[in-house]
């Protein structure tokens, strides 16, 4: 059944008839959630004893980072569907993940100094968690140069998926940096999930927000995914009488 | 409401972030709708041009 339906899935065709309600609906959710994880976040969430009305930038920075690890995962498991299994979807799918998280690793970092300034007294050190963050947002940048440096979009998608899949070292070192190494960075506050070190009105508004950030690059994905499913198609009669027939148009979603 | 906006002294940190994460958000959404639109005028004008050559062969 499942099954069935993935490999429906990856024809371009199906994808795009399937993909555009979805994408209307995952973002209007990711608004909702977005308006009721920063209530929850900047009104209800009472001030933190030790670091006052500052830590509030948590609700924003945490699900950031969360994302620009779990968006490099699926980026470079896709990509290796794609280089193994030379699924046409796959490499589309990895590609249109790029820009979000990218987009998600520059905020993790700089809403990260912003938080540094005021806390540590420095907006920058290089301490292991910050360097490797450092180095994943150049692991998507490279990514991105890559894939737009070929003009083939499968040799593109082969060249940056070794890239993406060689990069994937950095996402433990990542995770644990705080772990293995003594650094200015606080240990895990959220996933000691035996006994989290935060209050459940503060942990109820970052887990919402980490929740509309995922649906944002769901949304994201989509919208990318879809863009480069009609340029890859543009000869292709569906999109041809798409277009003549006026289903589509340069105003719509 | 004014205490809100000075968030305990940290206005700056925190407004800076906020702001800082829905401008980067909305232009990451805003790309996509543009780069459809271009790529729809794209083919649209291929079409055109198509039509036309074939009208000037008739």
């Amino acid at each position: 059944m499942i099954w069935d339906f993935f490999y429906k899935l990856a024809s371009p065709r199906y994808f795009y008839a399937i993909t555009g309600k979805w994408a209307v609906w995952l973002g209007w959710l990711c608004l909702i959630l977005m308006v009721a994880g920063l209530y929850g976040g900047l009104i209800l969430a009472p001030p933190d004893y030790q670091q006052g009305e500052s830590y509030r930038i948590i609700f924003i920075h945490v699900p950031s980072a969360w994302m620009s690890l779990f968006v490099y995962v699926f980026m470079a498991f896709n990509a290796a569907i794609g280089l193994i299994w030379r699924i046409k979807l796959s490499e589309i799918i990895a590609r249109s993940s790029a820009p979000a998280g990218a987009a998600f690793t520059f905020l993790a970092l700089v809403t990260g100094a912003l938080w540094g300034k005021p806390m540590w007294g420095t907006y920058w050190v290089w301490d292991a968690r910050l360097t490797s963050e450092l180095i994943l947002l150049f692991l998507y940048l490279g990514f991105i140069a890559l894939q737009s440096a070929i003009e083939d979009p499968r040799q593109a998608a082969r060249a940056s998926a070794v890239l993406a899949i060689a990069g994937l070292v950095n996402i433990p070192i990542i995770h644990y940096s705080v772990v293995w190494w003594n650094t200015l960075h606080q240990g895990p506050t959220i996933t000691k999930f035996d006994n989290p070190s935060i209050h459940t009105s503060m942990l109820i508004p970052l887990l919402i927000m980490a929740v509309a950030f995922k649906l944002y690059f769901f949304t994201n994905l989509l919208m990318r995914a879809r863009c480069e499913v009609l340029l890859r198609e543009k000869d292709s009669r569906w999109v041809q009488e798409l277009v003549i027939e006026g289903r589509i148009s340069e105003k719509t979603a | 409401m004014t205490e809100f906006f000075h968030m305990g002294g940290y206005a700056f940190y925190v407004w800076t972030s906020y702001g800082v994460v829905f401008l980067v958000l909305l232009l990451t959404f805003l790309a996509p709708l543009h780069r459809r639109h271009k790529i729809i005028a794209l083919i649209k004008s291929a079409q055109t041009r198509k039509e036309k050559l074939a009208r000037r062969r008739t």
